[in-house]
């Protein structure tokens, strides 16, 4: 893999620090007068989601991480692993619950998600930000209440609970918004 | 919204300043002629282009090479070294507003090239000189940003309010253990390298400490950080320079210049020694310089202010991209 001089700094470039790959967030160029510059970068460690500070001395390389995120069509899940498959290749990944995370809430068979490959395996799944899901269970709804503002909880298709307003169906489809979790509109 | 594929393929052209940051960088510029020209002193144009450069083990110096060969030279990270020959040769007080260029600094308050605005004062020390930067900068800030009462702080008093140790007494690793308990991700190398760690600290520590609507001057420098100050002897000796902090911002230095010729070249064969064991290129040394002090540079004391960023203040600008018409990367 390539190393990047600090002064290829950018935030979006992943970098692997102590083992682990790490993608910048922010990075400062800061240089007192006349004195040794430094770079001070907010990096997100890809694999733990936690984001740290980090000096280094201006003129430092550091190797760069073989992370590449790609479109993948959300295949199946086979009680272990959920498969994913590039379209144009129908290249197939399977990635397991520790990197499906909290997407795995949100995964309808075909949509197309985001996977993040480190050196060619999933790392990351990140859903559409918004999902046409099935709701399979909420309380009967209030007809005409279109205007109160109340919610309730709705079961979806993927097992996930989001609150929805009052007058909302079993069976019915609604758009939801994945960063969120929030209800969106009803889908005809 | 359609757009044609011709638009979509050409490049950003847009300046990166707004029109009211290039008419203010603009009267700026005149202020600043008005106020030198009623002080006397000459304004000077010296080359960008020399054959000797900066030793500075700090600064990148640009090479340039035309492609068919025949024409070879640096571009100049300041105007001093030809300035103090204008001063060996009895030019008197002179100022000058000058493009310079230092490769590797870019962020949002560095472009690789930019406006140094730098004057001297022939038989003026430090503290004189403070007093008129001090009095430049209120007459530039009049109307468009209110300052508090000047401070001045040596670099010591400076560190032990703001870092919480004397940088005189302390040692690389004791540097790297206060950076720490700040917070700070320092790197290891660190351990080793007190003047970094100090430069870190001042950058880091002291410099976001110190309240931005004061115009502040740190000054009496550890000797390891004279650059080209004279150094007045003492327990500890101290470097006769300063620098103006301002808005979090640093914004000037300036020294008592150094006029030992001597002294001038051991720093410089210094600098040289400390580039090749870091593996930086060794520009060619000015022997131009070394001949004007051997004839005699008259006593005098110089500053360097950074021209952008006084805009950038002014103007409430938070990344010096604003207020260049053409910012490095859409230049």
């Amino acid at each position: 893999m390539a190393t990047y001089s600090t002064n290829e700094f950018r935030s979006g470039l992943k970098l692997l620090l102590d083992g682990d790959p790490c993608v910048i967030l922010e990075n400062e160029f800061v240089k007192p007068g006349k004195g040794q510059a430094f770079n001070r970068v907010k990096l997100r460690n890809l694999k733990t989601g936690r984001v740290n500070e980090k000096t280094f001395k201006s003129g430092e390389s550091v190797e760069g991480a073989d992370v590449v995120d790609t479109d993948m069509q959300y295949l199946y899940y086979d009680g272990e692993f959920w498969h994913f498959m590039v379209p144009d290749t129908f290249e197939q990944h399977a990635a397991d619950e520790k990197v499906v995370g909290e997407a795995k809430d949100w995964l309808k068979e075909q949509d197309l998600c985001q996977v993040t490959l480190w050196n060619g395996q999933p790392l990351l799944v990140a859903p559409p930000n918004f999902v046409e899901l099935k709701i399979v269970e909420t309380d009967p709804g209030v007809r005409g209440d279109t205007a109160t503002g109340g919610q309730k909880p709705a079961k979806l298709e993927t097992g996930a609970v989001v609150r929805v307003p009052l007058f909302i169906e079993e069976g019915e489809v609604i758009r939801v918004d994945t960063r969120t979790g929030a209800y969106v509109s009803r889908v005809k | 919204m359609p757009t044609s594929p011709a638009s979509s393929n050409s490049p950003p052209w847009q300046p990166t300043a707004s029109l009211a940051a290039l008419r203010l960088r603009a009267s700026l510029l005149a202020e600043c002629r008005a106020f030198f020209a009623a002080r006397g002193l000459l304004e000077v144009e010296t080359p960008q282009l020399s054959a000797a450069a900066a030793t500075d083990l700090h600064l990148e110096s640009l090479q340039v090479r035309a492609p068919g060969g025949g024409l070879e030279g640096w571009l100049h990270t300041s105007p001093e070294f030809p300035m103090k020959r204008l001063l060996a040769a009895g030019v008197g007080d002179c100022w000058q507003l000058a493009r310079v260029f230092r490769g590797g600094e870019q962020g949002r308050r560095h472009n690789p090239e930019f406006s140094l605005l730098e004057w001297y004062r022939v038989g003026w020390d430090a503290a004189r000189l403070m007093d008129e930067v001090d009095g430049f900068l209120r007459a530039l800030a009049a109307g468009r940003r209110p300052l508090g009462p000047t401070a001045r702080l040596t670099y010591r008093e400076a560190f032990r309010a703001h870092a919480g140790f004397d940088p005189f007494a302390v040692d690389a690793a004791g540097v790297a253990t206060a950076l720490r308990a700040a917070g700070v991700a320092a790197p290891a190398e660190l351990e080793d390298d007190l003047a970094a760690g100090l430069d870190l600290a001042l950058a880091l520590l002291v410099e976001p400490a110190l309240d931005p609507a004061r115009p502040t001057f740190i000054h009496e420098f550890p000797a390891s950080h004279a650059a080209l100050a004279r150094v007045r002897p003492g327990d500890p000796p101290v470097a006769e320079r300063f620098e103006l902090f301002l808005g979090g911002m640093e914004l000037a230095n300036g020294f008592h210049e150094l006029t030992d010729a001597a002294e001038q070249r051991s720093r410089f064969s210094a600098d040289l020694a400390a580039r090749t064991a870091r593996g930086l290129a060794a520009p060619p040394v000015d022997g131009r310089l070394l001949a004007a002090l051997e004839h005699g540079l008259p006593a005098c004391a110089g500053v360097a202010l950074g021209f952008d960023r006084l805009v950038m203040l002014l103007a409430g600008a938070d990344d010096i991209r604003t207020v260049l018409a053409f910012g490095w990367g859409d230049a």
